[in-house]
Protein backbone atom coordinates (compact mmCIF):
# COMPACT_ATOMS: atom_id res chain seq x y z
CA UNK A 1 0.00 0.00 0.00
CA UNK A 2 1.51 3.73 -0.71
CA UNK A 3 2.46 5.03 2.18
CA UNK A 4 2.24 9.11 1.71
CA UNK A 5 3.91 12.18 3.20
CA UNK A 6 6.73 10.44 5.35
CA UNK A 7 9.81 12.10 6.40
CA UNK A 8 12.04 10.25 3.78
CA UNK A 9 8.85 11.54 0.94
CA UNK A 10 9.51 15.07 2.04
CA UNK A 11 13.25 15.16 2.73
CA UNK A 12 13.91 13.79 -0.32
CA UNK A 13 11.53 16.10 -2.36
CA UNK A 14 14.36 18.92 -1.05
CA UNK A 15 17.35 16.71 -1.83
CA UNK A 16 16.33 16.67 -5.13
CA UNK A 17 16.70 20.78 -5.36
CA UNK A 18 20.38 20.46 -4.37
CA UNK A 19 22.47 22.48 -6.40
CA UNK A 20 19.83 24.27 -7.85
CA UNK A 21 17.88 28.23 -7.50
CA UNK A 22 14.63 28.94 -6.12
CA UNK A 23 13.03 32.16 -7.61
CA UNK A 24 10.23 33.99 -6.77
CA UNK A 25 7.64 34.78 -9.08
CA UNK A 26 4.92 36.95 -8.93
CA UNK A 27 2.85 35.75 -12.17
CA UNK A 28 2.68 33.18 -14.57
CA UNK A 29 4.51 34.67 -17.14
CA UNK A 30 8.12 35.29 -14.46
CA UNK A 31 7.14 31.78 -13.76
CA UNK A 32 8.04 30.76 -17.21
CA UNK A 33 10.81 32.69 -17.44
CA UNK A 34 12.57 31.18 -14.36
CA UNK A 35 11.90 27.44 -15.70
CA UNK A 36 13.61 28.44 -18.42
CA UNK A 37 16.62 29.71 -17.12
CA UNK A 38 16.54 26.64 -15.29
CA UNK A 39 15.00 27.21 -11.99
CA UNK A 40 14.49 23.90 -10.10
CA UNK A 41 11.61 25.37 -8.06
CA UNK A 42 9.00 28.85 -8.14
CA UNK A 43 7.87 30.35 -4.83
CA UNK A 44 4.41 32.09 -5.85
CA UNK A 45 3.72 35.11 -4.07
CA UNK A 46 1.60 38.20 -4.54
CA UNK A 47 4.56 40.66 -4.15
CA UNK A 48 8.67 39.90 -3.86
CA UNK A 49 10.06 40.73 -0.53
CA UNK A 50 11.57 44.06 -1.29
CA UNK A 51 7.69 45.24 -2.66
CA UNK A 52 6.30 43.86 0.56
CA UNK A 53 9.25 46.04 2.94
CA UNK A 54 8.36 49.17 0.85
CA UNK A 55 4.39 48.55 1.29
CA UNK A 56 4.63 47.73 5.01
CA UNK A 57 1.13 46.71 6.36
CA UNK A 58 0.22 43.15 6.95
CA UNK A 59 1.51 40.71 4.27
CA UNK A 60 -0.68 37.47 3.80
CA UNK A 61 -0.70 34.10 2.17
CA UNK A 62 -0.69 35.20 -1.55
CA UNK A 63 -4.41 35.23 -3.77
CA UNK A 64 -4.78 31.97 -4.39
CA UNK A 65 -5.53 33.13 -7.77
CA UNK A 66 -2.02 33.63 -8.08
CA UNK A 67 -0.64 30.37 -6.96
CA UNK A 68 -3.05 28.58 -9.15
CA UNK A 69 -1.83 30.61 -12.07
CA UNK A 70 1.93 29.86 -11.21
CA UNK A 71 0.93 26.09 -10.89
CA UNK A 72 -0.98 25.64 -14.45
CA UNK A 73 2.13 27.75 -15.81
CA UNK A 74 5.34 25.22 -15.06
CA UNK A 75 6.04 21.56 -14.73
CA UNK A 76 8.57 22.43 -12.17
CA UNK A 77 8.01 22.32 -8.51
CA UNK A 78 5.94 25.50 -7.06
CA UNK A 79 6.43 26.33 -3.29
CA UNK A 80 4.22 29.24 -1.75
CA UNK A 81 4.60 30.84 1.74
CA UNK A 82 2.10 30.47 4.87
CA UNK A 83 2.69 32.92 7.80
CA UNK A 84 4.55 31.92 10.83
CA UNK A 85 1.83 29.92 12.82
CA UNK A 86 -1.15 30.17 10.49
CA UNK A 87 -2.50 27.18 10.56
CA UNK A 88 -5.31 27.34 7.86
CA UNK A 89 -3.42 29.58 5.23
CA UNK A 90 -0.71 26.45 5.15
CA UNK A 91 -3.63 24.04 4.73
CA UNK A 92 -5.32 25.77 2.26
CA UNK A 93 -2.29 25.36 0.14
CA UNK A 94 -1.75 22.54 1.04
CA UNK A 95 -5.15 21.65 -0.23
CA UNK A 96 -4.34 23.56 -3.19
CA UNK A 97 -1.58 20.68 -4.26
CA UNK A 98 1.54 23.28 -3.77
CA UNK A 99 4.88 20.80 -3.40
CA UNK A 100 6.56 22.61 -0.76
CA UNK A 101 5.16 25.69 1.92
CA UNK A 102 7.55 28.14 3.12
CA UNK A 103 6.58 28.80 7.05
CA UNK A 104 8.44 32.80 6.36
CA UNK A 105 9.61 35.68 8.05
CA UNK A 106 8.77 37.52 5.23
CA UNK A 107 4.93 37.45 5.80
CA UNK A 108 3.65 38.94 8.66
CA UNK A 109 3.62 36.20 11.58
CA UNK A 110 0.23 35.33 12.75
CA UNK A 111 1.87 33.56 15.92
CA UNK A 112 4.21 35.38 17.62
CA UNK A 113 4.83 32.17 20.09
CA UNK A 114 4.25 28.83 18.31
CA UNK A 115 5.09 27.71 14.85
CA UNK A 116 3.41 25.46 12.94
CA UNK A 117 3.32 22.03 13.70
CA UNK A 118 4.72 20.44 10.60
CA UNK A 119 4.57 17.00 11.16
CA UNK A 120 0.88 17.27 10.57
CA UNK A 121 0.83 17.85 7.04
CA UNK A 122 1.24 15.48 4.10
CA UNK A 123 2.96 18.05 2.37
CA UNK A 124 6.68 19.36 3.24
CA UNK A 125 7.71 22.41 5.00
CA UNK A 126 10.84 24.87 4.58
CA UNK A 127 11.77 27.02 7.14
CA UNK A 128 13.95 30.07 8.26
CA UNK A 129 16.56 29.92 10.41
CA UNK A 130 19.46 32.00 12.14
CA UNK A 131 21.88 29.58 14.14
CA UNK A 132 21.69 25.98 15.15
CA UNK A 133 19.02 26.18 17.89
CA UNK A 134 16.37 27.59 15.74
CA UNK A 135 17.27 25.01 12.74
CA UNK A 136 17.02 22.28 15.12
CA UNK A 137 13.61 23.69 17.17
CA UNK A 138 12.24 23.57 13.42
CA UNK A 139 13.43 20.44 12.56
CA UNK A 140 11.82 18.97 15.93
CA UNK A 141 8.44 20.92 14.66
CA UNK A 142 8.72 18.96 11.19
CA UNK A 143 10.47 21.00 8.83
CA UNK A 144 11.85 19.23 5.60
CA UNK A 145 13.95 21.88 4.97
CA UNK A 146 15.64 25.35 6.13
CA UNK A 147 17.24 27.85 4.40
CA UNK A 148 18.55 30.59 6.21
CA UNK A 149 16.68 33.66 6.92
CA UNK A 150 19.43 36.33 5.92
CA UNK A 151 17.70 39.83 5.71
CA UNK A 152 15.05 39.65 2.57
CA UNK A 153 14.15 41.92 0.30
CA UNK A 154 17.60 43.95 1.20
CA UNK A 155 19.72 42.48 -1.71
CA UNK A 156 22.50 42.82 0.78
CA UNK A 157 24.44 39.62 1.45
CA UNK A 158 25.73 40.02 4.48
CA UNK A 159 23.19 38.69 7.40
CA UNK A 160 22.55 35.41 4.98
CA UNK A 161 26.05 34.79 5.33
CA UNK A 162 26.39 35.56 8.84
CA UNK A 163 23.35 33.04 9.71
CA UNK A 164 25.52 30.52 7.43
CA UNK A 165 28.31 30.73 8.91
CA UNK A 166 26.77 30.19 12.26
CA UNK A 167 24.46 27.16 11.61
CA UNK A 168 27.67 25.70 9.68
CA UNK A 169 30.00 26.65 12.39
CA UNK A 170 27.68 25.32 15.51
CA UNK A 171 26.87 21.73 13.40
CA UNK A 172 30.90 21.40 13.68
CA UNK A 173 31.40 22.67 17.27
CA UNK A 174 28.02 19.95 17.94
CA UNK A 175 30.23 17.34 15.92
CA UNK A 176 33.36 17.56 17.99
CA UNK A 177 31.57 17.36 21.33
CA UNK A 178 31.57 14.31 23.41
CA UNK A 179 28.20 12.76 24.15
CA UNK A 180 28.18 13.96 27.78
CA UNK A 181 28.13 17.93 26.39
CA UNK A 182 25.37 17.77 24.03
CA UNK A 183 22.35 18.17 26.82
CA UNK A 184 24.42 21.32 27.76
CA UNK A 185 24.78 22.43 24.54
CA UNK A 186 20.82 21.41 23.60
CA UNK A 187 20.08 23.83 26.84
CA UNK A 188 22.37 27.03 25.89
CA UNK A 189 20.60 26.58 22.08
CA UNK A 190 17.37 25.87 23.38
CA UNK A 191 17.49 23.20 20.36
CA UNK A 192 15.64 19.70 21.28
CA UNK A 193 18.41 17.03 22.50
CA UNK A 194 17.39 14.21 20.31
CA UNK A 195 17.49 16.65 17.25
CA UNK A 196 21.17 17.41 17.95
CA UNK A 197 22.23 13.84 19.20
CA UNK A 198 21.07 12.85 15.09
CA UNK A 199 22.63 15.50 13.64
CA UNK A 200 26.04 14.55 15.24
CA UNK A 201 25.82 10.66 14.70
CA UNK A 202 25.33 11.28 10.97
CA UNK A 203 27.84 14.23 11.05
CA UNK A 204 25.51 16.94 9.48
CA UNK A 205 21.75 18.21 9.26
CA UNK A 206 19.23 15.38 8.66
CA UNK A 207 17.45 18.03 6.11
CA UNK A 208 18.93 20.24 3.09
CA UNK A 209 19.68 23.80 3.92
CA UNK A 210 19.64 26.72 1.08
CA UNK A 211 20.71 30.03 1.45
CA UNK A 212 18.13 33.12 1.18
CA UNK A 213 17.48 36.34 2.41
CA UNK A 214 19.78 38.95 0.09
CA UNK A 215 21.39 37.31 -2.43
CA UNK A 216 21.04 39.24 -5.16
CA UNK A 217 23.90 38.57 -7.76
CA UNK A 218 25.90 35.49 -9.39
CA UNK A 219 28.77 36.12 -7.20
CA UNK A 220 26.66 36.15 -4.32
CA UNK A 221 25.04 32.89 -4.62
CA UNK A 222 27.74 30.77 -5.54
CA UNK A 223 29.57 32.59 -1.95
CA UNK A 224 26.55 30.95 -0.56
CA UNK A 225 27.23 27.65 -2.34
CA UNK A 226 31.54 27.84 -0.86
CA UNK A 227 30.12 28.55 2.81
CA UNK A 228 28.34 25.05 2.48
CA UNK A 229 24.78 26.10 1.18
CA UNK A 230 22.80 23.42 -0.68
CA UNK A 231 21.14 25.49 -3.14
CA UNK A 232 20.10 29.17 -3.37
CA UNK A 233 16.37 30.86 -2.95
CA UNK A 234 16.44 34.12 -4.89
CA UNK A 235 13.46 36.00 -4.13
CA UNK A 236 13.87 40.05 -5.20
CA UNK A 237 16.88 39.75 -7.22
CA UNK A 238 15.65 38.35 -10.65
CA UNK A 239 12.81 40.12 -11.03
CA UNK A 240 13.82 43.48 -9.86
CA UNK A 241 17.10 43.67 -11.52
CA UNK A 242 17.78 45.10 -15.05
CA UNK A 243 17.26 42.13 -17.12
CA UNK A 244 15.55 39.18 -15.24
CA UNK A 245 15.84 36.41 -18.08
CA UNK A 246 19.19 36.74 -18.19
CA UNK A 247 20.31 37.45 -14.56
CA UNK A 248 18.21 34.63 -13.44
CA UNK A 249 20.44 31.93 -16.00
CA UNK A 250 23.54 33.37 -14.65
CA UNK A 251 22.57 33.01 -11.33
CA UNK A 252 21.58 29.31 -12.17
CA UNK A 253 25.02 28.79 -13.74
CA UNK A 254 27.16 30.57 -10.78
CA UNK A 255 25.34 28.09 -8.45
CA UNK A 256 26.13 24.89 -10.60
CA UNK A 257 29.86 26.11 -11.17
CA UNK A 258 30.50 28.02 -7.70
CA UNK A 259 34.14 27.28 -7.72
CA UNK A 260 34.74 28.41 -11.52
CA UNK A 261 35.90 31.83 -11.32
CA UNK A 262 36.46 32.16 -14.76
CA UNK A 263 32.99 30.83 -15.93
CA UNK A 264 30.72 33.28 -13.07
CA UNK A 265 33.38 36.24 -14.37
CA UNK A 266 31.53 35.52 -17.67
CA UNK A 267 28.27 35.04 -16.54
CA UNK A 268 28.28 37.99 -15.05
CA UNK A 269 28.86 40.49 -18.08
CA UNK A 270 26.72 41.86 -19.73
CA UNK A 271 23.43 41.03 -17.35
CA UNK A 272 22.41 44.86 -16.73
CA UNK A 273 22.28 45.92 -13.09
CA UNK A 274 21.45 44.06 -9.74
CA UNK A 275 18.02 45.32 -7.26
CA UNK A 276 18.89 48.16 -5.60
CA UNK A 277 20.20 47.19 -2.39
CA UNK A 278 19.81 48.24 1.36
CA UNK A 279 22.35 48.61 4.18
CA UNK A 280 21.53 46.96 7.51
CA UNK A 281 22.07 49.43 9.74
CA UNK A 282 19.14 51.95 8.11
CA UNK A 283 16.35 49.20 8.39
CA UNK A 284 14.87 50.18 11.89
CA UNK A 285 14.65 47.19 14.21
CA UNK A 286 11.39 46.61 13.91
CA UNK A 287 11.40 45.90 10.35
CA UNK A 288 13.88 43.46 10.65
CA UNK A 289 12.16 40.22 9.17
CA UNK A 290 14.78 38.35 10.48
CA UNK A 291 13.62 38.98 13.70
CA UNK A 292 10.11 37.66 13.12
CA UNK A 293 9.55 33.37 14.75
CA UNK A 294 12.34 32.22 17.30
CA UNK B 1 37.34 -0.99 -9.13
CA UNK B 2 34.95 0.17 -11.57
CA UNK B 3 34.95 4.06 -12.07
CA UNK B 4 31.19 5.47 -11.71
CA UNK B 5 30.61 9.08 -12.54
CA UNK B 6 27.55 10.72 -10.88
CA UNK B 7 26.68 13.66 -13.04
CA UNK B 8 26.64 16.59 -10.88
CA UNK B 9 25.21 19.63 -12.41
CA UNK B 10 22.21 19.44 -9.98
CA UNK B 11 20.14 16.75 -8.07
CA UNK B 12 20.71 14.12 -5.04
CA UNK B 13 24.44 13.90 -6.36
CA UNK B 14 25.65 13.19 -2.90
CA UNK B 15 23.71 10.36 -1.76
CA UNK B 16 24.72 8.54 -5.41
CA UNK B 17 28.07 8.75 -4.28
CA UNK B 18 27.82 6.94 -1.25
CA UNK B 19 25.43 4.22 -2.70
CA UNK B 20 27.97 3.72 -5.32
CA UNK B 21 30.68 3.42 -3.06
CA UNK B 22 28.73 1.22 -0.47
CA UNK B 23 28.43 -1.03 -3.66
CA UNK B 24 32.15 -0.85 -3.92
CA UNK B 25 33.10 1.01 -6.86
CA UNK B 26 34.62 4.26 -7.03
CA UNK B 27 32.84 7.53 -7.53
CA UNK B 28 33.24 10.21 -9.29
CA UNK B 29 31.11 13.72 -10.15
CA UNK B 30 30.92 14.63 -13.27
CA UNK B 31 30.51 18.47 -13.85
CA UNK B 32 32.91 18.91 -16.88
CA UNK B 33 32.03 16.74 -20.30
CA UNK B 34 35.94 16.01 -20.79
CA UNK B 35 35.58 14.04 -17.41
CA UNK B 36 33.44 11.14 -19.01
CA UNK B 37 36.46 9.44 -20.43
CA UNK B 38 37.65 8.51 -17.38
CA UNK B 39 34.78 6.65 -15.83
CA UNK B 40 33.43 3.61 -17.03
CA UNK B 41 29.29 3.87 -16.61
CA UNK B 42 27.44 6.53 -15.71
CA UNK B 43 24.76 7.92 -13.22
CA UNK B 44 22.05 10.43 -14.14
CA UNK B 45 20.49 11.13 -10.89
CA UNK B 46 17.33 12.70 -9.79
CA UNK B 47 16.72 16.14 -9.46
CA UNK B 48 14.72 18.41 -11.94
CA UNK B 49 14.80 17.28 -15.42
CA UNK B 50 14.37 20.63 -17.56
CA UNK B 51 17.06 22.20 -15.03
CA UNK B 52 19.65 19.46 -16.04
CA UNK B 53 18.81 19.43 -19.80
CA UNK B 54 19.14 23.73 -19.32
CA UNK B 55 22.93 22.71 -18.19
CA UNK B 56 23.36 20.09 -20.34
CA UNK B 57 23.05 22.30 -23.35
CA UNK B 58 25.12 25.80 -21.82
CA UNK B 59 27.44 23.03 -21.55
CA UNK B 60 27.52 21.19 -24.72
CA UNK B 61 26.91 17.81 -22.39
CA UNK B 62 24.59 16.48 -25.24
CA UNK B 63 26.50 14.43 -27.48
CA UNK B 64 29.33 13.46 -25.68
CA UNK B 65 26.49 11.65 -22.98
CA UNK B 66 24.79 10.13 -26.66
CA UNK B 67 28.16 9.18 -27.32
CA UNK B 68 29.37 7.54 -23.83
CA UNK B 69 25.97 5.56 -24.07
CA UNK B 70 26.30 4.50 -27.74
CA UNK B 71 29.79 3.49 -26.98
CA UNK B 72 28.29 0.79 -25.33
CA UNK B 73 29.04 2.32 -21.38
CA UNK B 74 26.31 1.35 -19.53
CA UNK B 75 24.49 4.78 -17.77
CA UNK B 76 21.74 4.43 -14.99
CA UNK B 77 19.08 6.62 -14.59
CA UNK B 78 16.48 7.52 -11.96
CA UNK B 79 13.47 9.44 -11.65
CA UNK B 80 14.80 12.82 -13.78
CA UNK B 81 17.85 10.92 -15.43
CA UNK B 82 15.26 8.21 -16.29
CA UNK B 83 13.55 10.94 -17.81
CA UNK B 84 16.88 12.33 -19.63
CA UNK B 85 17.38 8.61 -21.08
CA UNK B 86 13.78 8.15 -22.65
CA UNK B 87 13.61 8.05 -26.72
CA UNK B 88 9.87 9.84 -25.62
CA UNK B 89 8.21 12.24 -23.50
CA UNK B 90 4.24 12.39 -22.79
CA UNK B 91 3.43 15.93 -23.57
CA UNK B 92 6.78 17.28 -25.39
CA UNK B 93 8.12 17.59 -28.89
CA UNK B 94 11.37 16.40 -28.73
CA UNK B 95 13.15 13.94 -25.91
CA UNK B 96 16.31 14.88 -23.88
CA UNK B 97 19.46 12.01 -24.81
CA UNK B 98 16.77 9.61 -26.36
CA UNK B 99 18.86 6.66 -25.98
CA UNK B 100 16.37 4.30 -24.16
CA UNK B 101 13.18 2.59 -26.16
CA UNK B 102 10.97 3.88 -23.37
CA UNK B 103 7.95 6.05 -23.57
CA UNK B 104 7.91 8.34 -20.14
CA UNK B 105 5.13 10.79 -18.55
CA UNK B 106 6.91 13.50 -15.84
CA UNK B 107 5.22 14.15 -12.73
CA UNK B 108 2.64 11.02 -13.74
CA UNK B 109 1.71 10.14 -10.15
CA UNK B 110 1.49 13.37 -9.12
CA UNK B 111 2.21 16.98 -7.44
CA UNK B 112 4.52 16.53 -4.07
CA UNK B 113 0.99 15.63 -1.83
CA UNK B 114 1.22 12.05 -3.92
CA UNK B 115 4.70 11.18 -3.62
CA UNK B 116 5.04 7.79 -1.65
CA UNK B 117 6.95 5.06 -0.41
CA UNK B 118 5.90 1.37 -1.60
CA UNK B 119 7.76 -2.18 -1.05
CA UNK B 120 8.28 -3.51 -4.51
CA UNK B 121 10.13 -6.42 -5.80
CA UNK B 122 12.25 -5.60 -8.84
CA UNK B 123 13.15 -8.72 -10.74
CA UNK B 124 16.48 -10.67 -10.57
CA UNK B 125 17.55 -8.12 -7.63
CA UNK B 126 15.27 -8.16 -4.68
CA UNK B 127 11.46 -9.29 -3.42
CA UNK B 128 11.28 -6.19 -0.57
CA UNK B 129 12.47 -3.28 -2.81
CA UNK B 130 11.84 -0.23 -0.69
CA UNK B 131 11.16 2.46 -3.40
CA UNK B 132 10.72 6.21 -2.89
CA UNK B 133 8.58 7.87 -5.14
CA UNK B 134 8.81 11.83 -5.33
CA UNK B 135 7.07 13.42 -8.32
CA UNK B 136 7.83 10.53 -10.00
CA UNK B 137 7.68 9.64 -13.59
CA UNK B 138 6.56 6.17 -14.68
CA UNK B 139 6.81 4.49 -18.31
CA UNK B 140 3.91 4.03 -20.16
CA UNK B 141 5.75 2.45 -23.19
CA UNK B 142 8.59 0.53 -23.80
CA UNK B 143 9.89 -0.89 -26.94
CA UNK B 144 11.14 -4.87 -27.72
CA UNK B 145 14.15 -4.86 -26.09
CA UNK B 146 13.62 -4.05 -22.95
CA UNK B 147 13.28 -5.77 -20.22
CA UNK B 148 10.29 -4.35 -17.52
CA UNK B 149 11.86 -5.16 -14.22
CA UNK B 150 9.22 -3.59 -11.75
CA UNK B 151 6.12 -2.30 -11.28
CA UNK B 152 3.72 -0.78 -9.19
CA UNK B 153 -0.48 -0.13 -9.27
CA UNK B 154 0.53 -1.88 -12.77
CA UNK B 155 2.55 0.73 -13.94
CA UNK B 156 6.28 0.37 -15.44
CA UNK B 157 8.79 1.87 -12.76
CA UNK B 158 12.29 0.03 -13.26
CA UNK B 159 13.53 -1.25 -16.87
CA UNK B 160 16.62 -2.38 -18.31
CA UNK B 161 17.26 -2.14 -22.03
CA UNK B 162 21.39 -4.21 -22.78
CA UNK B 163 23.07 -1.47 -20.74
CA UNK B 164 21.11 0.86 -20.04
CA UNK B 165 19.18 0.99 -16.42
CA UNK B 166 16.40 2.95 -14.89
CA UNK B 167 14.34 3.33 -12.16
CA UNK B 168 11.59 6.08 -11.53
CA UNK B 169 12.21 5.81 -8.09
CA UNK B 170 15.04 6.95 -5.53
CA UNK B 171 17.56 3.85 -4.65
CA UNK B 172 19.91 6.62 -3.05
CA UNK B 173 17.53 7.34 -0.70
CA UNK B 174 17.51 4.70 1.36
CA UNK B 175 20.01 2.30 2.55
CA UNK B 176 19.27 -0.51 0.09
CA UNK B 177 22.14 -0.62 -2.26
CA UNK B 178 21.20 -4.09 -4.52
CA UNK B 179 20.01 -1.87 -7.18
CA UNK B 180 23.13 0.30 -7.31
CA UNK B 181 24.96 -2.99 -6.85
CA UNK B 182 23.28 -4.44 -9.64
CA UNK B 183 24.62 -1.39 -11.83
CA UNK B 184 28.48 -1.88 -10.38
CA UNK B 185 27.81 -4.91 -11.77
CA UNK B 186 26.47 -3.90 -15.05
CA UNK B 187 29.73 -1.87 -15.18
CA UNK B 188 32.43 -4.87 -14.25
CA UNK B 189 30.78 -6.45 -16.54
CA UNK B 190 30.96 -4.24 -19.70
CA UNK B 191 34.02 -3.23 -18.70
CA UNK B 192 35.41 -7.15 -19.82
CA UNK B 193 33.18 -6.80 -22.66
CA UNK B 194 34.57 -3.51 -24.81
CA UNK B 195 37.77 -5.29 -23.40
CA UNK B 196 37.55 -8.22 -24.90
Amino acid sequence: MANVGTDRVKRGMAEMQKGGVIMDVVNAEQAKIAEEAGAVAVMALERVPSDIRAAGGVARMADPTIVEEVMNAVSIPVMAKARIGHIVEARVLESMGVDYIDESEVLTPADEVYHLNKKDYTIPFVCGCRDLGEAARRIGEGASMLRTKGEPGTGNIVEAVRHMREVNGQVRKLIGMSEDEIMTYAKELGAPYHVLVAIKENGRLPVVNFAAGGVATPADAALMMQLGADGVFVGSGIFKSDEPAKFAKAIVEATTHYDDYELIAKVSKGIGTAMKGIEISTIAPEQRMQDRGW
Amino acid sequence: MVKIGVLGLQGAVREHVRSIEAAQGEAIVVKKKEQLAEIDGLILPGGESTTMRRLINQYGFLEPLQQFGQAGKPIFGTCAGLILLAKEIVGQPAAHLGLMDIKVERNAFGRQRESFEAILPIKDIADDFEAVFIRAPYIVEVGPNVEVLATDQDRIVAAREGHYLCSAFHPELTDDYRLTAYFVKMVEESQKHLAS
